[in-house]
């Protein structure tokens, strides 16, 4: 891009008005800016959300400002494309206008330089030798051929000119880059989704917003094969297969078709020792029409297959609808069922029917391990595996729904081992978790018990009045009969109290319904009745006559705490995994892009250019040699358009060597 | 560079020509050592390196020097840890000098005397001190990239599926930065025959070795992390250096800027000070500050194309608008505006100092800034 001079005379006709200023330095060097500018919007706001997401942050009305402002993919907004555009008209004016004089000048060596002219120049010198015109011009020019120049002699009126010059590479420097600059934008324009937004508007294509099968997808939405540029995405079951990749667009995606079919052997993430992911990798099989073979290779992250111009890339992995073999231990009133066995996958919807409660099972996910910050532990870098889990959501007919997570194998805690599950009423909460204690047989048995004889009235009756009545036969007083009475029914009533919430439920009622002056004695006394109960209740069919280990103590003390929070679980049932088969699905990124090599073409311009133009400066040099009497004259001058402190060196060097040559030292 | 008949370069023949061969032994070692690891493209890029260093060498002393010297302590460094990592704690020598994280804090500790002793050696006339400043220069140099060798050497200790090129994650990106940067000034210390600047181009490399130390006690992120799968690239060996290349030339470029504001300052004030009297001339900085800019643009250009060239390989695209790249394009176009600016307006003076000085702050949020508030794929070091 050269200077122009923008302030024409208004009778210019308006075309050449328009060419000026778009070949103009101050128009370049604006867009220049202007577009680094609006690059910047594209990295503060996320790009490509789903445009709930945009709805939530900015709320309705300025979610459609910025929609119709293009902000949510900036880079494919017309207005960018038209910053571009302006970008690359005007750097080709540039070159179209400069490069014919470029190309003519660059090896022209300036011949017909005037004397007037080298005496200006900021470079030059003068000083007399005493030889001949012609042999001073040959000794210079011996020199300077020496230095690296390409000289030629003319005859002037004034006397010998050599004219000399290195560096005619350097103008290549300003087209190479200028040129680039055109090809790599063209190149990024082939790999635009300006077609697809072309046929958009004409009504060719739809974007599909409902969640469908990809053979469900309607032919508006669906791009043919061909030599279009695209970049979409697929998720293939281990031993599934697929013809089709989903291009997302705006809050939707297009279905782009293959001409070929992909299957998923495998996928495999192996492990560095300290559990962080080491490879991902899918074992593909591709088949082809045209191939007498099918492909079999395996891709990874930074190795991908590429096929008829068609790229395929490992980018993520996901569950691919894994079977899972649960059992449901009832935690309500039928507490104390065998638990129920059946069977899902990740991904599917059942309806289930757990006593009275109808509510849908929607299986999420499913993970073989999991490797987590170790809570026993301090250093938060110590990371344990917790083994498979799987989280799934729980949904009531009115739509509600708590999502859990429940971890197959027992987590170990201060030394017992429990069944984790985690629970939350939204993803943007944290889970809180519920620990059921595991018996000495690895199983959930002997909670399910006990569970079960808490909600056992008989058992919970006998119990309580025989704890009444050794409470009374204590006591002396004569009219125990009504007090019998009405303990044995607070006794029941605080175990059935602490089933409906627990310890919470049991304060809350001291708090609330005992009068205040007796509410701090007698709180403390019912706290421990209650205790007491729940113990009685427990031991009631152990062998009394073994003395209580410590470990059925913490037994019956987890238990208690696990019953008390079931309130908040929310759940009729604990879901147990107890088997599993694990099929993972790899994500698959498959892109086209026809207008890479114009890229990489450009890129290589662009480089060499930028060397050249920084590096390979053009110099040139004259000498005028005129014959003085029986000395010669020497007018030496230079000029270079790069760099111009190098070049005073440069100059000085030259000019004591052509000196040296013309076997005189004393300058003038 | 511009022109090689002016480098008038003392150095015997018989020096260059014994630099060019240890070059090619070097190689011919690395080859024959590792012929069963090394793919194409490994022995592509240790030509490359090797002709680099030979041409980086031949008409300069000083980094023939310093490069004796990072191999011998390197392979010392390397001798001394045998295949045993826990050395580290035991041998003497690694743990006070050699071990990466020691090199790395002598590193820290001399960048920081440097600059102290090109300040005091500026402001109080004293030549000897800044002297002593760039000896420091070098040494702080020498020691940080023997600490990044035997960084190589240890993660590779810690296990042969777990070793990479210590490039890779924000902590040792900055050690590079730092000796990129002091490399960059070096050379053209000597080029223009000027230290008077010394001080100010350090200021940037103190900055960065204190969020190294920062980054390394607060945040304990000199630890060796394996790789995750998308940096297990043999595009990292050179897309990464040649950014910092440009990183590096950029920071400098900004603190001439800062040099040539205060300095234009001092003399329009007739001042008598240090800065208005030993200062080069204006032209000469701007001159280098120019200079500076040029060689960052070609660098970031090649390490921005190169980074597409990986795009393509890793990421399904050879661009996508992440914010990483597109900060890269935001920062290549300011430069390639300031470029314009001087080569064809003649703008020149306080603006573009100015400019240069600005354009740190955008280097600086492409390098960091990105990595901090917007995330996207490149998000490999985070704070």
């Amino acid at each position: 891009m050269s200077e122009v001079n923008v302030r024409s005379k208004p009778r210019q006709p308006f075309t050449r008005r328009l060419l000026a200023l778009l070949s103009s330095m101050d128009l370049a060097i604006t867009l220049l800016l202007v577009l680094a500018v609006a690059s910047i919007i594209g990295t503060v706001l996320q790009q490509n959300q789903p445009y709930a997401d945009y709805i939530i942050r900015f709320g309705p009305f300025w979610f459609e400002v910025f929609e119709t402002a293009g902000l949510y993919d900036v880079y494919s907004a017309l207005w960018f494309l038209v910053i571009l555009t302006l970008l690359v008209i005007s750097t080709t004016v540039c070159v179209t206008r400069n490069a014919p004089t470029m190309m003519k000048e660059m090896w022209q060596l300036r011949t017909n330089i005037r004397e007037k002219s080298l005496r200006v120049m900021h470079h030059n010198d003068q000083w007399s030798v005493s030889l001949e015109q012609e042999q001073t011009a040959e000794r210079l020019q011996a020199g300077f051929s020496e230095a690296g120049f390409r000289v030629r002699q003319t005859e002037k009126k004034e006397g010998l000119l050599l004219s000399g010059m290195k560096g005619a590479l350097n103008r290549l420097g300003y087209l190479f880059t200028h040129i680039a600059i055109v090809v790599i934008c063209v190149g990024g324009l082939l790999d635009s989704n300006l077609r697809i937004k072309f046929a958009e508007w004409r009504g060719d294509l739809k974007v599909e917003t409902r969640d469908l099968a990809s053979n469900d997808v309607p032919q508006k939405s669906r791009l043919p094969i061909g030599n279009q540029a695209f970049k979409g995405s697929i998720q293939i079951p281990e031993g599934r297969v697929a013809n089709v990749v989903f291009l997302p667009l705006r809050d939707g995606y297009l279905v782009q078709e293959l001409p070929f079919t992909l299957k998923v052997d495998d996928f495999r993430i192996e492990h560095y020792k300290t559990g962080q992911p080491k490879s991902f990798e899918t074992d593909l099989v591709l088949f082809d029409d045209d191939l007498s073979e099918p492909i079999r290779t395996t891709i990874s992250v930074n190795h991908p297959l590429i096929h008829k111009g068609y790229a395929i890339y490992q980018s993520s992995f996901a569950d691919g609808g894994s079977g899972l073999t649960m059992e449901a231990w009832p935690l309500d009133e039928r507490a104390g069922v065998a638990p129920e066995k059946f069977e899902g996958k990740v991904f599917e919807k059942q309806q289930m029917t757990w006593g009275d409660k109808q509510l849908r099972l929607e299986l999420d996910s499913f993970r073989p391990f999991n490797i987590n910050p170790d809570p026993t532990e301090e250093d938060p870098k110590n990371v344990r595996n917790f083994g498979p889990s799987f989280s799934f959501k729980l949904r009531s007919p009115t739509g509600e729904a708590k999502e859990y997570v429940n971890y197959m194998a027992p987590v170990m805690r201060e030394g017992r081992a429990f069944f984790l599950s985690g629970v939350r009423d939204s993803v943007a909460e944290d889970f809180g978790y519920l620990y059921l204690p595991m018996d000495r047989q690895g199983s959930l048995k002997e909670f399910n018990q006990y569970l079960k004889r808490l909600r056992d009235t008989e058992a919970i009756e006998m119990v309580a009045e025989q704890m009444t009545l050794e409470t009374l036969a204590q006591m002396t007083d004569a009219d125990s009969l009504p007090l019998q009475a009405s303990l044995q029914d607070t006794l029941q009533t605080l175990v059935a109290m602490f089933i409906r919430g627990g310890f919470t439920e049991v304060s809350n009622f001291i708090e609330t319904s005992l009068p205040e002056g007796q509410r701090e004695k007698l709180g403390p006394a019912y706290l421990s009745m209650l205790r007491e109960m729940l113990a009685r209740l427990y031991f009631m069919d152990k062998d009394q006559s073994k003395p209580v280990t410590e470990a059925e103590l913490l037994f019956l003390q987890d238990a208690a705490d696990a019953i008390g929070s079931l309130s908040r679980y929310g759940s009729p049932v604990y879901l147990s995994l107890v088997n599993y088969d694990h099929v993972e699905a790899s994500g698959l990124q498959i892109a086209k892009s026809p207008g890479k090599a114009t890229v990489y073409i450009g890129c290589a311009l662009l480089i060499i250019g930028v060397f050249i133009l920084f590096y390979l400066p053009q110099i040139r040099f004259w000498a005028l040699i005129k014959q003085n009497n029986d000395e010669s004259e020497i007018i030496l001058a230079g000029m270079s358009n790069r760099n111009p402190r190098d070049f005073d060196m440069l100059f000085d060097q030259i000019r004591e060597k052509l000196k040296l040559a013309t076997g005189n030292s004393n300058s003038k | 560079m511009t022109t090689t008949i002016l480098n008038k370069d003392s150095s015997p023949t018989a020096i260059r020509w014994s630099w060019w061969l240890s070059m090619m032994l070097a190689a011919v070692f690395l080859f024959s050592m590792y012929s069963q690891k090394f793919d194409v493209y490994e022995i592509g890029i240790v030509l490359f390196a090797a002709t680099s260093l030979g041409l980086l060498g031949q008409n300069w002393p000083g980094f023939r020097v310093h490069l004796a010297a990072v191999a011998g302590l390197s392979l010392i460094g390397i001798q001394l840890y045998g295949d045993n990592l826990a050395a580290a704690e035991s041998n003497f020598f690694l743990s006070y000098l050699l071990a990466s994280q020691s090199a790395i804090m002598w590193m820290s500790a001399l960048y920081v005397m440097a600059t102290a002793a090109y300040f005091i050696g500026f402001f109080a006339r004293k030549p000897f001190v800044e002297k002593v400043g760039s000896a420091l220069t070098w040494s702080a140099t020498t020691m940080g990239v023997v600490g990044l060798m035997v960084r190589w050497r240890e993660s590779y200790l810690m296990g042969d599926d777990i070793g990479y090129v210590p490039v890779s994650n924000l902590y040792e990106v900055f050690i590079l930065f730092s000796v990129i940067t002091a490399l960059l000034y070096l050379f053209y210390e000597r080029r223009f025959r000027t230290r008077a600047l010394g001080g100010f181009v350090l200021l940037v490399i103190s900055a960065a070795v204190a969020f190294l130390l920062w980054y390394a006690f607060d945040r304990g992120a000199a630890d060796i992390q394996p790789l995750v799968p998308a940096l297990q690239s043999y595009w990292m060996k050179i897309h990464v250096p040649a950014n910092f290349v440009g990183y590096g030339a950029f920071s400098m470029a900004a603190m001439i800027g800062v040099a040539y504001m205060l300095t234009s300052w001092a003399r329009d004030n007739k001042s008598q000070g240090v800065l208005a009297t030993a200062m080069p001339e204006l032209i000469v900085i701007e001159d280098l500050m120019y200079k500076t800019i040029a060689l960052g643009f070609a660098f970031f250009t090649v390490a921005t194309v190169l980074g597409a060239l990986w795009a393509a390989e890793a990421w399904g695209g050879y661009w996508s608008w992440d914010p990483k790249e597109t900060w890269a394009l935001i920062v290549w176009l300011n430069y390639a505006a300031w470029l314009h600016m001087r080569m064809i307006k003649g703008w020149h003076g306080r603006p573009m100092a100015w400019w240069a000085i600005i354009g740190l702050f955008v280097t600086l949020f492409a390098f960091l800034g990105v990595n901090m508030f917007l995330g996207g794929l490149h998000s490999y070091g985070e704070l």
